[in-house]
């Protein structure tokens, strides 16, 4: 099976360990992943800050690289370690081409291929095991469009339970939203912080060493707010970092 | 109501500082989420929630789609009753219709339970100039009134940013009275100070939950049995409703009245539900001599055919706001008009001018819970999203927001610039951390950094490494 993977402009920019612990998840799953040169951002931000036209021209830009009209079969499926990423290229064009029966209609194509990690991982390569192992507890957060567009729930929790060690503290309203919201997180920073907050004392309330999520966004916005908080302790990672056990922090260097 | 959704960023700061709004912010969240969260899995022990709220969905669009059909029905059947059907173009001709009624019928008092098109009309103001005095009844909205005509800040639940602690002080000085705190010897005060009013009353003024075409009936929906003495005691009874708010048949009534107090409130029904129909008959007890309907535009004709006509659908539960991680964060009053939260951030640059509201549609997460939650399906998300992109096509986005996104977009569409801006993107954050794993302070993005740190990218970005490890 020849899996695309689509990075994610925050993963690129943040966090390539995610992107890389994604790829061994996919192979060691037996896929051959391809990671397409040219990809950087699905356009998400420019359309939900209503800048519909830089919308179209990066939406355009992603389905010619991820779905070659010549040489389509070159991968079965596109991954993506964001339920916000994966929603935009799945649902999200279809939208922006409501005029314009090409681009839908490879935009259309494209969709059926795309898939969040979790929900490839459960869903097509009905994973079984996972190579991670985690001593201790987690809370795993819900991000929203996940959740909410694709029906992300159930996914990463049967994969955190396969991973060797690992024990599941659900937290108060994990379905809550963090406040990020992209450029929200900009815009409106002094809500978004405050709405991080709240979400914050939850992750605390479960009591775990670390919050997992399948969104870089959050995790930024989660971990950002927990240090400022003064949380030096719970680990803030990402789900594909966790399931191929690859715990490659943020910190390029200790705290202080 | 004076439209102040210009001050949206400077409000937000003093409700974000205002401890005791967020301690009421926080009880009213969990009343409500948890309350409708009940209610809903109640109801699917026996029923489909989601079935329901597709019937709910699909009642308000048959309405909507032939609102003028429906309207026509309304006036025949209710002016068969006896009652006048009035029209109203917007919040001067709600005043001017309203003060008309009262001088013709010598009114000096009009006794009010809640109506949100008053709100939208400022009708108190209207009518305390006209000298005739407005006495709200329902327990929020005088308690809004007597503390010097405060705005309400949720729709179903006006005063829910007062404690009880506001509340006592503020009934101890106007009732001057021994302060109370206890909720139902509050409540017998209020109840004690309205009932001369309600006696006195010459006129009673309503809003409408619903107007049923097939009845000519308005339906009214209340928890506190206010809106039963306003309706029935005095000689006039208007009621000031939305042309939207009209549902065909009262079967479809029943069928949202399983929604609305569910949505609303978490109860599988509230405790009065009232129909309405035509004046006070022959045989009839009591009710009054004169019934009127004021039928409302005020902006709403104008969203048929356009890509807000859903938000014609809305009945006003406030599930919505309830549900929305902003609306629990900075309360009504913040938004600065009638409506707040979700639905607010949609109406009110719809109602009062896109250039008059430009935070409203970016005040989301677009985290889309209002849309789970809406009884009616109005994909409320896309919609402030629609807004959005109105904003830019008008050109009313600031320039230096408008520049930056085009500015990256224009790098994002060419990978080889744009790899090459992110590699001195993330030197640039690096160096900022200066060793540390954290950013404090991100002049590019002070809004982030004002209250939570920014994590340091981890050195390289992706690309590079990954280019390394291929040709490694």
């Amino acid at each position: 099976m020849r899996v695309a993977l689509f990075v994610t402009c925050l993963v690129d920019l943040m966090r390539p360990s995610v992107g890389f612990a994604t790829i061994e998840l996919l192979e060691a799953a037996g896929c051959t992943v391809i990671v397409p040169a040219r990809q950087t951002c699905c356009g998400q931000p420019a359309f939900n800050s209503g800048e519909r036209a830089a919308a179209v021209a990066l939406a355009k830009k992603t389905i010619a690289e991820f779905d070659h009209l010549d040489d389509f079969e070159r991968f079965d499926y596109v991954v993506a370690p964001s339920g916000s990423c994966a929603d935009q290229i799945k649902n999200g064009y279809l939208g922006l081409f409501t005029d314009d029966a090409h681009w839908r209609a490879r935009a259309e194509r494209l969709a059926g291929r795309v898939f969040e990690l979790t929900d490839f991982l459960v869903k097509v390569l009905k994973l079984q095991t996972v190579p991670g192992e985690f001593a201790g507890s987690v809370t795993y957060h819900d991000s929203c469009t996940g959740l909410r567009c694709l029906g992300i729930k159930e996914q990463p929790r049967a994969l955190l339970g396969k991973v060797t060690g690992l024990s599941l503290r659900e937290m108060p309203a994990s379905e809550e939203c963090c406040g990020f919201g992209g450029t929200f997180s900009v815009k409106h920073g002094d809500i978004s912080a405050a709405i991080a907050g709240k979400k914050c004392v939850n992750v605390q309330a479960a009591g775990a060493d670390a919050v997992v999520g399948g969104d870089l966004g959050c995790l930024i916005n989660i971990e950002g707010k927990l240090r400022r908080m003064g949380d030096e302790t719970t680990r803030v990672l990402h789900i594909a970092e966790v399931l191929a056990g690859k715990l490659t922090e943020t910190p390029p260097k200790a705290a202080g | 109501m004076r439209q102040q959704s210009m001050f949206f960023k400077a409000r937000v700061g003093e409700k974000l500082a205002d401890v005791r709004l967020q301690a009421n912010l926080k009880t009213a969240r969990n009343k409500f989420v948890d309350g409708r969260a009940k209610a809903v899995s109640d109801y699917n022990e026996t029923a489909d929630f989601e079935a329901l709220r597709d019937a709910g969905e699909a009642i308000r669009k048959r309405v909507i789609e032939n609102l003028d059909t429906w309207l026509e029905l309304f006036e025949q059947n209710a002016t068969a009753r006896g009652a006048t059907v009035l029209w109203a173009k917007d919040g001067k001709e709600i005043c001017d219709l309203v003060v008309g009624i009262a001088r013709q019928h010598g009114v000096t008092k009009a006794i009010k339970s809640k109506s949100m098109l008053s709100e939208e009309a400022d009708l108190n103001a209207a009518l305390t100039a006209a000298g005739i005095q407005p006495v709200e009844t329902d327990l929020g909205e005088y308690i809004l009134q007597i503390a010097g005509d405060e705005p309400p800040s949720h729709i179903i639940a006006p005063v829910m940013h007062k404690n009880v602690d506001e509340v006592a002080d503020l009934f101890a000085k106007v009732h001057d009275k021994p302060r109370k705190t206890d909720i139902p010897q509050l409540t017998r005060e209020a109840r004690e100070v309205l009932r001369e009013h309600f006696v006195s009353a010459e006129m009673g003024i309503s809003g409408g939950n619903f107007l049923i075409a097939e009845s000519g009936s308005v339906a009214l929906v209340t928890n506190e049995g206010n809106g039963r003495m306003v309706t029935t005691l005095p000689r006039v009874h208007v009621v000031i409703t939305g042309i939207e708010k009209i549902v065909p048949t009262l079967e479809d009534f029943a069928t949202l009245m399983r929604l609305l107090p569910r949505s609303a409130t978490g109860q599988s029904i509230s405790n009065y539900v009232s129909l309405l129909t035509g004046n006070k008959g022959a045989a009839d007890s009591d009710g009054p001599e004169r019934m009127v309907f004021i039928l409302v535009d005020n902006g709403r004709v104008g969203l048929l055919g356009t890509p807000f006509q859903d938000m014609l659908c809305c009945i006003r539960c406030g599930a919505c706001m309830n549900h929305c991680p902003v609306y629990q964060t900075i309360g009504g009053h913040a938004y600065g008009w009638v409506y707040p939260g979700p639905m607010g951030s949609i109406l009110t640059p719809l109602f009062t001018g896109l250039e008059n509201a430009l935070d409203l549609p970016h005040a989301s997460t677009l985290c889309g819970q209002c849309g789970v939650v809406c009884p009616v399906k109005i994909p409320l998300p896309e919609l402030l999203r629609e807004l959005r992109e109105q904003q830019t096509e008008q050109g009313l986005r600031p320039h230096s927001e408008r520049f930056a996104l085009k500015l990256w977009g224009w790098v994002a569409t060419r990978p080889t610039l744009y790899a090459l801006a992110t590699k001195i993107a993330v030197r640039y954050l690096n160096w900022l951390a200066g060793g540390r794993n954290r950013i404090e302070v991100l002049g590019l993005a002070p809004g982030w950094t004002a209250g939570r740190d920014f994590p340091a990218p981890q050195g390289r970005t992706f690309k590079e490494l990954y280019a390394k490890r291929k040709h490694a």
